[in-house]
């Protein structure tokens, strides 16, 4: 394949399928009980130097109590993929947690506006920046999942997101055509909230799947945050609502509410006043530190971060917005 | 006369452009609410398909995110990201709305960087989000932007998303699908399509109270003007009332 043209930013993650096999093929296969709290899972599954990739979409069925924890723990260096990251990358670059970027989209929270802080962290120059779009990144999970080393797409070609990229263009063997070769990526970690899991980490979820599907096959080691843990037999009564399989699962957490404030499909809808806050205080960087104090580094879990924002009450209108009420 | 602002104007103009029995790819804002103007005006049958994943929903209201709960509401399926883009891909989708901080006079867009230097910007902005791919592989890219010189320029400090490219036949020597490009821009004061052979833009129609030269004079680089250019046709009493009343009642997008 005669390569015409390629991207000079940087590869963070190797896309070699049969390294990653030799990881896979060590993991366990057995059904284990994989549940435990949260804390515990982000000390042994989240390492410092990691290359990490959050699940759902920005702040939408987002693992957010996981990022707190993760910031809570001041994980450093970390690699992360910026497929379509909004109040999870806000969390992340409070906490300055990584130092290099796959980006499709950054920064913002889409019509909410841009957030400060991740702006910021991300033109102070400390953070490496590969550029990708959403489909590159989405394309690049598929690789993975597929256990192959690139997949050939056909966008970012003529762009200035493709000299940024890691991209590489090549002719079609085929048709001569020129096709963008995106390379597999396998995060060291993936963290994925669902509505519903057993105790092996058999996962069920509702709505868009975005690109968790693929993500929890490509990463590594796999955190599970669910709304409801459920029993193995309803699994296996309804095998066809299983998303992800418990072979790609680390550890099953139980977090009720965990995707607050951002919207949990058919449960509840994302806290709006409580995400303006956060983009509002990000201004005032004294501010924003003591308001990081309350609600992270002083709350001992996410049960206790949503009860210093309206608990109860909070949860009761948040439920009604999104059945429409 | 109907008092209109600039936004509901574009939004008017920009549901106007959606064929009956087509799809559109969207994000949130403005070009949503083209989409659900049309869908309640001239184009019933109109698919509207976001990113994230949802496919063909009934739209309860505006979404806030488009991966929000309301973007798969009633739909068709709640798919993934590759169930859109993959249709997008294999030409499924005849036209997506884009916007962005700059435009060229061929289309191409910067959504990613203000400044000159890549690591060290002036402003960092989103990036591409799925904006590269729609354009990518949608039929007809159409943008929707207020239109100044800061966002018209000559050059841009980032092609993040490709238009014509260099104009002519660069786009498709670029390896781009065939037949695939920018179609209308639609701004506050004009709607503009590209020269078919050049493909640099052009002003096809002109909104109420501007003329030509208001145009240009909000643009960084030299439009051309179609012979046949003409006046646009404001927003009507029934759009205006089902905009305010039925696609946006709160105001999230008409009231900015």
């Amino acid at each position: 394949m005669n390569v015409l043209e390629q991207g000079h930013g940087k590869l963070f993650m190797d896309p070699d399928p049969d390294n990653a096999r030799e990881f896979f093929r060590k993991k366990k296969r057995k059904m284990d009980n994989k549940v435990m709290d949260l804390k515990t899972a982000v000390e042994k599954f989240v390492n410092d130097g990691d290359y990490l990739a959050i699940g759902g979409f920005g702040a939408n069925r987002t693992p957010v109590s996981a990022c707190h924890e993760i910031v809570r723990q001041g994980r450093k260096n970390m690699g992360f993929a910026g497929h379509t990251s909004t109040h999870d990358m806000e969390i992340l670059s409070a906490g300055k947690v990584y130092n290099r970027i796959d980006v499709a989209y950054v920064v913002g929270l889409e019509a909410r506006g841009l957030s400060t802080c991740s702006r910021q962290y991300l033109e102070s120059g400390h953070v490496e920046i590969t550029e990708w779009s959403n489909y590159s990144l989405t394309a690049r999970l598929k690789a993975a999942a597929m256990g192959v080393p690139y997949i050939p797409v056909r966008n970012l070609m003529g762009t200035d997101t493709l000299k940024y990229s890691a991209a590489k263009i090549a002719d079609c063997p085929f048709t001569g055509k020129k096709l963008t070769l995106m390379p597999a990526l396998y995060p060291d970690i993936a963290i994925i909230h669902v509505h519903e899991a057993d105790i092996y980490g058999n996962a069920r979820f509702k709505g868009i799947a975005v690109s968790d599907i693929d993500l929890a096959n490509a990463a590594k080691r796999v955190i599970i945050t669910t709304e409801r843990l459920i029993s193995h037999d309803e699994i296996t009564r309804d095998p066809s609502s299983t998303r992800i399989p418990y072979y790609v699962v680390d550890a099953v957490c139980e977090e009720p509410f965990g995707a607050y404030p951002g919207t949990m499909p058919y449960e509840y809808f994302s806290d709006e006043e409580h995400l303006k806050e956060w983009l509002e205080v990000e201004k005032d960087s004294e501010k924003f530190q003591v308001f990081l104090k309350k609600n992270i580094y002083d709350c001992k879990d996410h049960e206790e971060y949503i009860s210093r924002n309206g608990g109860a009450k909070k949860r009761r209108e948040l439920r009604a917005k999104e059945m429409l009420l | 006369m109907t008092e209109y602002s600039a936004i509901e104007m574009m939004i008017c103009v920009a549901a106007r452009e959606l064929e009956n029995g087509s799809t559109v790819g969207v994000g949130t804002g403005a070009p949503c609410a083209a989409a659900m103007l049309a869908q309640k005006t001239t184009a019933k049958d109109l698919s509207i398909l976001f990113e994230a994943g949802g496919i063909s929903p009934q739209l309860p209201e505006m979404p806030i995110s488009v991966g929000d709960s309301r973007t798969f509401y009633k739909a068709a399926m709640a798919g993934s990201m590759g169930d859109t883009m993959e249709a997008c891909s294999r030409g499924f989708v005849d036209y997506t709305f884009l916007g962005g901080a700059q435009i060229d006079k061929y289309g191409n867009l910067n959504s990613t960087i203000i400044g000159k230097e890549h690591r060290h910007p002036k402003v960092r902005l989103p990036g591409s989000g799925g904006a590269n791919d729609f354009a990518s592989f949608c039929w007809r890219t159409m943008i929707m932007t207020v239109q100044d010189k800061r966002r018209f320029v000559e050059k841009l400090d980032f092609m993040t998303t490709p238009g014509w490219i260099n104009g002519d036949d660069s786009r498709e020597k670029s390896g781009l699908p065939l037949n695939t490009g920018p179609y209308k821009i639609i701004t506050n004061l004009a709607l503009m399509d590209f020269e078919p052979k050049s493909k640099r833009m052009r002003v096809i129609s002109i909104h109420p109270g501007y003329t030509f030269n208001d145009v240009q004079d909000n643009c960084g680089f030299e439009l051309l003007c179609a012979e046949t250019a003409e006046k646009t046709h404001p927003p009507s009493m029934g759009e205006l009332k089902i905009l305010r009343e039925e696609v946006d009642p709160y105001r999230y997008v008409i009231g900015r």
